[in-house]
């Protein structure tokens, strides 16, 4: 096959509009409906295992629909299918049928970390000893590197609650006190974990991550109900650090 | 706020949180890595250099990739090569 039929080869698996290629065309047509059809479920089967928390809450016939649409909207670009659905927390925001729940999109950015996390290189987390041995001078400008698998998300939403319900963790229950919260989703061994941050915790994490200075980050997180020692706690916890870097030039500027 | 109560406010919540964090960080987790047991392409992670990481595995037990398995089950799993290995194995090409 040449480019030009298979270009059209694969634009008409995902529309069934365009009728069969040419090419492939059998008195009855019936074999390439087959395989349309195949490609779609299986791509659709694939983000159900990725979102399984997104499809017990929609249910497993809005989720095939919901899926189906997306596969043929945005087909996979790389072979690997781990790293196929990063544009579903995306689309479900703009999916019309499922605007009514919110919470949903954050929830399916939650789920899509947990996977990049799970995939991600490993690295070990630092030895608290270190931070123990800085001197107060130098932390203001503490660059704090984190790890590869890291992931912070901040929802208008309760998503870790949400999410624990339709994971296997116990009746989904009335939530009754619905609050924003932000998640920490980090791989610092075998297992991928998903932790509470304090708000404005995400903010803090993502400066860090952009290799702000510490007294930085902990002045652009500050808001209401913000905890320093809470988030810094966590990230230690969880084994978020892997190195810091002390500023050379922090003492003489103090 | 100047530098110097910066410094001190922080050192406060690093104080804090190394107090706070000390209990965590030794964690258990009930999966180890098992090498030398996975299909071809099946693989976690680790399939030598060059890949990065899960399912590039070229070979069925593969003796450089591993799979998470429950915890104590990976040494009594038989492969066509011999049992499963906690660090990477030779295995037959």
């Amino acid at each position: 096959m040449d480019a030009m039929s298979q270009a059209r080869f694969a634009a008409a698996l995902l529309d069934p509009d365009m009728g069969v290629p040419e090419e492939v065309a059998t008195p009855e047509n019936g074999r390439f409906a087959v395989y349309r059809n195949n490609v779609v479920a299986g791509l659709a089967t694939a983000l159900a295992t990725r979102f399984p928390a997104v499809e017990t809450i929609v249910g497993s016939e809005f989720f095939a629909a919901m899926a189906g649409v997306f596969v043929r909207r945005h087909p996979p670009r790389s072979p690997v299918m781990h790293e196929y659905g990063d544009a579903f927390p995306g689309f479900i925001e703009t999916f019309p049928p499922a605007a009514g729940l919110t919470f949903l999109p954050d929830v399916a950015r939650l789920e899509w970390a947990r996977g990049v996390a799970y995939h991600a290189a490993d690295t070990a987390p630092i030895d608290p000893g270190v931070l123990t041995r800085l001197a107060p001078d130098a932390l203001p400008g503490l660059r704090i590197a984190l790890h590869p698998s890291l992931a912070a998300i901040a929802s208008d939403h309760p998503i870790r609650t949400i999410w624990a319900m339709n994971s296997g963790d116990g009746e989904a229950t009335p939530i009754e006190r619905w609050e924003p919260e932000e998640v920490l989703v980090v791989r610092p061994h075998e297992d991928v974990l998903v932790r509470l941050l304090p708000p404005g915790g995400a903010a803090f994490v993502a400066m860090l991550a952009t290799d702000r200075p510490l007294g930085e980050a902990a002045a652009g997180a500050a808001r209401p109900g913000f905890d320093l020692a809470g988030a810094l706690a966590l990230l230690i916890g969880t084994g978020s650090i892997v190195a810091v870097r002390t500023d050379p030039s922090s003492e003489e500027r103090s | 706020m100047n530098r110097s109560t910066l410094a001190i406010a922080l050192a406060g919540s690093l104080a804090t949180a190394l107090a706070m964090a000390a209990p965590v960080a030794a964690q258990q987790s009930d999966k180890e890595r098992c090498f030398g047991v996975s299909m071809a392409g099946k693989n976690d992670c680790a399939a030598g250099p060059g890949t990065t990481c899960a399912g590039t595995s070229k070979v069925d037990y593969q003796g450089n990739a591993w799979k998470y398995v429950a915890k104590g089950t990976c040494t009594t799993m038989m492969t066509p090569h011999g049992p499963g290995s906690l660090t990477a194995v030779k295995r037959p090409a």
